[in-house]
């Protein structure tokens, strides 16, 4: 699962779909797991890095980051 | 090494839609604390849902309404409405304020005897009165406010057959230029309807005619509606006066007015549009002191508002039970509390607060009750924080009809409390039990 290449994302969380057209705005932890996307890590190792990071425990996180990423697909932001 | 406070990953997307001219603010506001006691700690002790109710707050706003209206106008008295709020203690809240009672069924009768209200302080209002019901309020010299013909009629042979003289009122609708114009109620004004049925009053043996009442509608935030209303009251009283040489003892306004919750499909937020009480009582006044009622002859001035006494001192406290994610890409929070015990959220676009907040990232939400039910939304669209399950939140501004109008659906009624004006907390009605609510019923035996 990988963002696709030419999405852009600024460094204050300005997201912006060059396909679509669309912007969105993300907050920073969305921020820090899209650059782990574009970076390639797989989401198991992202949970780790964001449970490593943050007060959080692991099945909350899941939750999290399974609707995060069906957000991702629905906004046709991720290479199938 | 301390870990980063979390909250959930969001994608918003950027929508360009027409820019705010008021400039609404975006900021979401949070309540972390009812009367110093942490929301937090109260869920802990008495479960989620539960509804609190401030007393500080109900004598604060009382006495507020109070001042504004004795100020400007010699004779006036608040008669607390039941059927806003009829818990007990809330209603002996009002009386020890001064307040008497107003009452729309012989139920709420029997609940203002029980709070020490004397028959001849209780307004008995309302189409339903059974032949119990008005045999016992002629006894008491309550004051009987006719809604129809049929009902003249029919107070008229009770109190004739227990040869008593019952304390009569005309509820009377009319035109004081606000839309929709109540008619359901008592006896038209612009008709002659009122007039017709005042004189038929005026000459039956057992009948005293004590006073003229209406009741224009709800939520009126113009308060110009209540100076015309006044006026056309006053000038019926003045007619009375001049025929019959009788002096009524009390123009009854009744109630209506707004509060600062947000009417569904309002431009504008209840906060920014809500008339103060000074606002109604310097248009409602002046009309009847600018009238011709002779000033050496006030009438007394009723009063019957009851969600802009007791809204603002009501709290539904709960808890988030899910989030899910809608099949358009819109966010859902499921909350423990539904349209069974907040049937305001039908009327009010109603506040959803937080007890915290982590940061002020949004998502636009749809906020669910927790009844297996379609209707059971609480909002439909609201900028809303991150919330996860078990999450604490607070709908202010609810202490109007939801204690009244909730509704054992479902679910059985939640707790209500009580913060003294010593801060302290008492459980003023128990959380319905299984055992009680089952109690009422009798399966026939060929079904055991």
């Amino acid at each position: 699962m990988k963002l696709k290449r030419n999405v852009a994302v600024s460094e204050n969380g300005f997201l912006f779909n060059p396909e679509t057209g669309d912007s969105f705005i993300v907050n920073p932890i969305a921020k820090e797991i899209l650059n782990y996307l574009k970076e390639g890590y797989d989401i198991e190792k992202i949970n780790q890095l964001i449970l490593d990071r943050y007060e959080v425990d692991l099945v909350t996180l899941e939750k999290n980051m399974e609707d995060f990423l069906k957000m991702l697909q629905h906004n046709e932001l991720l290479d199938r | 090494m301390k870990k980063l406070d979390y909250e959930r990953p969001i994608l918003n997307k950027v929508n360009a839609g027409m820019p705010d001219k008021f400039g609404m603010k975006t900021k979401t506001a949070t309540l972390s604390h009812i009367e110093e006691h942490s929301v937090h700690d109260i869920l802990k002790e008495f479960g989620s849902p539960v509804y609190v109710i401030s007393e500080p707050c109900i004598r604060k706003t009382y006495r507020t309404a109070y001042k504004a209206f004795s100020t400007r106008y010699p004779r006036v008295q608040f008669a607390w409405s039941y059927k806003t709020n009829y818990m007990n203690a809330v209603c002996k809240i009002f009386h020890s304020e001064g307040a008497w009672a107003e009452v729309v069924s012989g139920f709420e009768y029997s609940k203002a005897i029980e709070n020490g209200i004397s028959g001849d302080q209780i307004i008995f209002n309302g189409p339903e009165k059974s032949k119990e019901d008005l045999e016992r309020a002629i006894t008491d010299g309550a004051m009987i406010h006719l809604d129809s013909l049929d009902e003249f009629y029919f107070l008229g042979e009770l109190a004739q057959k227990l040869d008593k003289k019952a304390n009569v009122a005309l509820r009377i609708n009319l035109d004081a230029g606000i839309y929709p114009q109540w008619d359901r109620f008592g006896f038209n004004l612009e008709n002659g309807e009122a007039w017709h049925a005042l004189n038929r009053i005026m000459l039956h043996e057992h009948m005293e005619l004590v006073g003229l009442h209406t009741h224009m509608g709800t939520y009126i935030t113009a308060v110009s509606a209540y100076a015309v209303a006044a006026s056309k009251l006053a000038d019926m009283a003045v007619r009375l006066f001049r025929k019959f040489n009788h002096s009524i003892k009390y123009l009854d306004l009744g109630g209506g007015f707004a509060t600062k919750n947000t009417l569904k499909g309002a431009y504008l937020p209840g906060a920014d549009t809500c008339p103060s009480f000074d606002d109604y009582a310097e248009a409602l006044t002046s009309a009847l002191l600018g009238s011709e009622l002779p000033p050496d002859k006030l009438p007394l001035l009723l009063l019957e508002t009851g969600r802009a006494l007791i809204d603002k001192a009501g709290y539904a406290l709960g808890s988030v039970l899910a989030n899910k994610r809608l099949v358009d890409g819109r966010r859902a929070t499921v909350i423990d509390i539904g349209v069974n015990m907040l049937f305001t959220a039908f009327w009010y676009e109603h506040e959803v607060l937080p007890t915290k907040l982590n940061s002020e990232q949004t998502e636009n939400t749809t906020i669910y009750g927790p009844l297996c039910m379609n209707i059971d939304i609480i909002r439909e669209a609201i900028q809303f924080p991150l919330l996860q399950k078990g999450d604490a939140i607070v709908i202010p501004r609810i202490g109007a009809y939801n204690m009244t109008q909730w509704m054992q659906f479902i679910k059985l009624r939640p707790p209500v409390l009580l913060i003294d004006e010593d801060r302290k907390i008492h459980v003023i009605r128990k959380k319905e039990s299984f055992q009680e609510f089952n109690a009422h019923e009798n399966v026939p035996k060929h079904l055991k």
